[in-house]
């Protein structure tokens, strides 16, 4: 692994538009992929796309962030930042999931959550914290791997999971290093100094007890070597699910809830 | 980042019988903008004589004003944050702030009566950081609904925040899961769960267990919402209306209950919390 990126760097590389997004990965890592549309109440939003398929031929829900590939695709899905409908689609699909046991494969990818009028006036704030509250305790596997940007709570709206994996250049933060230094210093032109001190590498991510696997890119990026890239993620999640899958369903709850209450730095 | 606390402006009273001017000091309401007396304002319990919006107070007078005297035990109350990502200065700027306020975080939990019906109340205070949550405000709310859960009793959140605490980073986004894990859990056992929606409830809060409630109250012309305004006006290039994201416009959309007025506030907690079993003699379970 090339370790030696700084955080602004691996910015940078995540934002090439050689970068595969997770529409490259798809007929890479299953078979039968069947996209599924809409929340059942307002619409079907183009920023979360998901549907079934078979990884090794288990079934499996594959719920996905999608980034555009050219301003075309980037307009349909609106910069993969989703509205409330994408977070109640991705809900309605993990819990169809959990009716039919399958496991439940989310990948994240977005700058975060659309900041717009209809997203407030459709409450993008409670979608994501019903997704959240509804992940915690969705009674089948789920793992989640960062392709790119995990961008604050548009990012954990799909991050609340058994275990997170992140492609060795991705990142997660609390917000964007721009937003970082724009709300921190009143000064959105340091963004590569926020990126570098706010600890939002794979590495930094694990160290933080936030994730727990890197997967090894190709040398220079995931875009040197799409088939590799792919292999990896197959790979990781394979072993993954076949191993979540046989643990005992409330087991795998408890552990999940752990994972998420013992983040936190105090004293007393 | 959020523009609307009362600014205490000196106005000069001009009475045309008696010259002698007398200074008086006064504010301006973030919402009409009109004058008050800081004296009347105190008296009003902060809420704005002419427009009704509800400012905002201290997470001591809330609890004051909400549950019976003496009945009010805090949880957790020396509980201090650290510095996860080493973020400069962070130890400084806290320590600064719990001189100044008498608080140690953003956040007051504990157990109460209201009316003698027992409850777990967290109260947020924004005087702290804005009552942004980072590893002490997560840990404090995530106790406080175990606890409840516990001891079978029901949850009254003051909500008021401008978001998640950017010193502590990632740290402070998973706070967001942990909270709404506790809810969760809570919630499926069967526990009660009444949010009320304060000056100001935005970002992270808003996106986590400031939603959650089984029953969720605002005050009267409140800023509720997910993206800060001048983030969505930078979205759309525009101006927007005054009335964005306040509570009545998020009650007209379909995500607040009830408006309910800071005076009327403790009797109907009084009330829903009766309306749900919870009476004076409810036992409270230890273990």
């Amino acid at each position: 692994m090339d370790n030696n990126k700084t955080a602004y760097e691996r910015l940078a590389l995540i934002r090439l538009k050689e970068r595969p997004t997770v529409r490259d990965y798809i007929p890479l890592i299953f078979t039968d992929f069947y996209e599924m549309h809409g929340d059942r109440y307002f619409g079907d939003d183009g920023a979360i796309i998901g549907g079934i398929a078979r990884l090794h031929g288990r079934p499996v829900t594959v719920i996905a962030e999608v980034k555009g590939r050219d301003i075309n695709e980037n307009k349909k899905c609106n910069f993969a930042m989703p509205h409330p409908e994408g977070y109640r689609k991705a809900m309605r699909l993990a819990k169809q999931a959990e009716k039919f046991n399958r496991p439940v494969i989310c990948f994240i990818d977005t700058p975060g959550a659309y900041p717009g009028v209809a997203a407030e006036e459709r409450g993008q704030g409670e979608a994501i914290a019903r997704s959240i509250a509804d992940f915690m305790t969705l009674r089948t596997p789920v793992i989640s791997v960062i392709l790119g940007e995990g961008g604050s709570g548009g990012a954990l709206a799909l991050g609340v999971c058994d275990e997170l994996a992140m492609l060795e250049n991705a990142i997660y933060s609390v917000i964007s290093p721009r937003g970082f230094a724009s709300i921190l210093w009143k000064d959105a032109t340091r963004e590569e100094e926020a990126s570098n001190i706010m600890r939002i590498t794979a590495e930094d991510l694990v160290e933080l007890g936030v994730a727990e696997t890197i997967i090894e890119e190709p040398l220079g990026g995931a875009h040197n070597d799409l088939d590799k890239i792919s292999e990896n993620i197959k790979e990781y999640l394979s072993n993954k699910i076949s191993e979540k899958c046989q643990k005992d369903i409330d087991v795998l709850l408890k552990e999940r809830y752990t994972k998420f209450r013992k983040i936190g730095d105090f004293m007393e | 980042m959020l523009e609307d606390i009362f600014n205490v402006v000196k106005k000069r009273f001009n009475d045309d019988e008696d010259k002698s001017a007398v200074e008086k000091p006064s504010l301006k309401c973030p919402r009409c903008q009109s004058t008050i007396t800081l004296e009347r304002y105190e008296e009003l319990r902060s809420v704005c004589p002419n427009c009704n919006y509800h400012g905002r107070i201290s997470a001591k007078e809330r609890i004051e004003i909400t549950v019976d005297k003496d009945s009010f035990v805090e949880y957790d109350a020396d509980m201090i944050s650290c510095n996860p990502i080493d973020f400069p200065e962070y130890e400084e700027k806290q320590q600064a702030l719990r001189e100044a306020t008498g608080l140690r975080d953003a956040v007051i939990t504990g157990e109460a009566k209201i009316k003698g019906s027992p409850v777990v109340i967290g109260v947020m205070d924004s005087r702290y950081m804005m009552a942004s949550m980072g590893s002490v405000v997560g840990e404090k709310i995530t106790r406080a609904f175990e606890r409840a859960s516990e001891k079978k009793l029901p949850v009254i959140m003051f909500t008021a925040s401008g978001g998640a605490r950017m010193q502590e980073g990632i740290v402070s986004l998973m706070q967001m899961a942990k909270t709404s894990g506790a809810v969760k859990l809570h919630s499926d056992k069967g526990g009660l769960y009444i949010t009320v929606l304060t000056d100001p409830t935005t970002g992270g809060v808003t996106a986590s267990f400031a939603s959650l409630g089984d029953i969720i109250i605002a005050e009267p012309k409140v800023l509720v919402g997910f993206a800060g305004r001048r983030v969505v006006e930078g979205t759309i290039k525009q101006r927007l209306p005054d009335d964005f994201q306040l509570a009545e416009f998020m009650q007209d959309k379909g995500f607040v209950d009830m408006i309910v007025e800071r005076k009327k506030m403790r009797s109907t907690l009084s009330h829903l919390l009766k309306l749900h079993g919870y009476t004076a003699d409810t036992e409270v379970q230890n273990g």
